[in-house]
């Protein structure tokens, strides 16, 4: 791979991957900079949407942290907690969630909360935080994680976050129109659900792998689409876009 | 009409006892830090914690041991990583055991919003398909009354006290913010004692002048405390930025549990109150957070005689 890097390459398949949507509900760090690269190219209506309560950010510098100051002002509108989650995620205004994670497994189930026991932890993690209400209502979710075994796992430590449910018997809320992870982002290549039986699969690979290092990096036999693709490298535009304007600083470089 | 403005030591000396539930909430702002040390100064125990993300503000309250239990729903360093002294108490219970109380950011705003209307639970679609339930016998699920299905439901929180930082409030506790409001209205009227602690105390006819920005009437506020930059190391709008370096610089130093007691040593018990600490940190770093100005336009409210 040259002229670009994965992470970069990451940025862009995420931006690609909101191409025409309207509301998403994001976090800092890379998905943010994908949210900015698609409104400047695949999604000029994309409504930033922070689990702060902010609509419509205009960020004068690259936010640290959802709770940013720089968010706030000249922002168009910045709800209290109560508002965010009763009426705008609940009540199914959001289109797409961006989600990340420290374990998933193939049905798109996600852990956030402890590696181990929960009662006697080897890693406490952070916690659901909006994530379990974001994986529910917003009415689709993309995830966006680094490959490797120690993420892609047979059998979650804890599920913090729902995938497709359906599977294991359980059923999301009533009342909830939601169609569920739609896709996973990653470091080395991309993966959809199948429509049917909603198994994570392999859809297309970065340029330069190959489908036997990728399931290498995934625990359970994972399955493989038909036509499996390679994703086309970051544009001159796109790549310019991040480089002078979302990561000046080359954090992603 | 009554005048609620007392110094810190003294609100935190009348209303926070050993063994009450505590919330000092503010999502990533108007996180009141002063009123956190002090309670260590104090040195109150067995203290129930909650907040929705318990941020550096609780880290440092577990590490010096004023806690016993923690209710919430992210236990992150926001933008920065982990909350090490919490994961080390969790983990490797150091300096002791600490019971959590866990759910998501929608099951903690139901419970205050239970708590703040005095009803016997809130529903919320959650929680189906989590194995948060498991942990938390708390979570439960009923059959909608309406339609017979299932519906998750969260407790109300009552906590004994709540301490919530802002802009400014007159003499009788009026509050105003802006800014990231978070759960502060709820909260404060969940409670059974509020302490508002603001950037500035101003006249009543300031507060009437925008009685729209009033975000916690005085009538549920029982103490008024004056403490300039009191939410520091977070942040108030428009008044001062969060200080990253010292989120970041704490990522490092609370990995080791030693280090956290030097930490608390030097900045908690060897100084005085907040001032003495903003003294120390200096006048220079505390000018270098201060934010350009973005007024808002003003609105006319109108006079009707």
């Amino acid at each position: 791979m040259s002229g670009y890097s994965a992470s970069e390459l990451m940025i862009v398949c995420a931006a690609r991957a909101l191409r025409g949507v309207r509301s998403v509900l994001v976090g800092v760090g890379l998905p943010n900079i994908a949210c900015n690269l698609a409104r400047r190219t695949v999604a000029p209506d994309l409504e930033l949407v922070y689990e702060s309560g902010v609509l419509g950010a205009r960020p004068a510098r690259l936010p640290l942290s959802i709770g940013d100051p720089t968010i706030i002002s000249g922002a168009r509108s910045v709800m209290p907690m109560p508002d965010l989650f009763q009426y705008l995620l609940q009540g199914g205004r959001i289109e797409v969630g961006l989600l990340g994670t420290a374990q998933i497994d193939r049905f798109g189930n996600l852990n956030t909360t402890v590696i181990g026991e929960y009662a006697a932890p080897d890693v406490r993690l952070p916690g659901s935080g909006g994530a379990c209400e974001i994986a529910l209502h917003a009415r689709r979710t993309i995830i966006i994680t680094r490959l490797s075994r120690r993420t892609f796992v047979e059998k979650l430590d804890f599920r913090t976050s729902p995938g497709h449910l359906e599977l294991d018997g359980s059923r999301p809320p009533s009342g909830v129109a939601r169609g569920g992870p739609g896709q996973v982002i990653t470091d080395k290549a991309l993966f959809t659900f199948d429509p049917e039986s909603h198994e994570m699969c392999l859809q297309a690979l970065y340029p330069g792998l190959t489908r036997e290092e990728v399931c290498g990096h995934v625990a359970w036999p994972l399955k493989i689409a038909d036509e499996l693709s390679v994703v086309e490298p970051p544009g001159e535009n796109e790549l310019a876009i991040i480089r002078e304007q979302l990561d000046s600083g080359g954090m992603y470089r | 009409m009554e005048d609620k403005l007392v110094d810190m030591r003294s609100a935190i000396a009348a209303y926070v006892q050993d063994g009450m539930t505590l919330a000092i909430e503010g999502f990533t702002a108007f996180i009141c830090f002063a009123a956190a040390h002090e309670i260590i100064r104090q040195g109150r125990r067995g203290l129930t914690l909650a907040r929705m993300t318990p941020d550096l503000v609780y880290d440092q309250m577990v590490a010096a041991g004023v806690a016993k239990k923690l209710i919430f729903s992210y236990l992150g360093n926001p933008g920065v990583g982990s909350l090490h002294c919490i994961r080390r108490a969790v983990e490797h219970s150091i300096p002791h055991e600490l019971e959590l109380e866990e759910y998501s950011h929608f099951g903690m705003v139901g419970r205050y919003i239970a708590g703040a209307s005095q009803l016997p639970f809130y529903p919320l679609r959650s929680y189906s398909g989590t194995d948060l339930p498991r942990v938390n016998p708390a979570i439960r699920f009923i059959a909608d009354p309406y339609e017979g299905t299932e519906i998750a439901v969260v407790p109300p929180l009552h906590p004994d006290v709540a301490i919530l930082h802002a802009q400014r409030a007159d003499r009788q506790g009026n509050t105003q913010a802006w800014g990231i409001l978070g759960v502060q209205k709820e909260v404060a009227f969940a409670s059974r004692k509020v302490i508002v602690v603001v950037e500035d105390v101003v006249d009543e006819e300031v507060i009437r002048a925008d009685p729209n920005r009033t975000l916690i009437p005085g009538l549920v506020v029982d103490a008024v405390v004056h403490v300039p930059f009191g939410a520091h190391p977070s942040y108030v709008q428009g008044y001062y930025d969060r200080d990253n370096k010292m989120y970041q610089e704490w990522d490092d130093l609370s990995r080791d549990a030693d280090r956290v007691q030097a930490w608390l040593q030097e900045w908690v018990y060897a100084v005085e109150d907040h001032q003495a600490y903003l003294d120390k940190l200096g006048a220079s770093r505390l000018e270098r957070l201060k934010p350009g100005s973005a007024p808002a336009h003003s609105i006319d409210y109108g006079v009707y005689r």
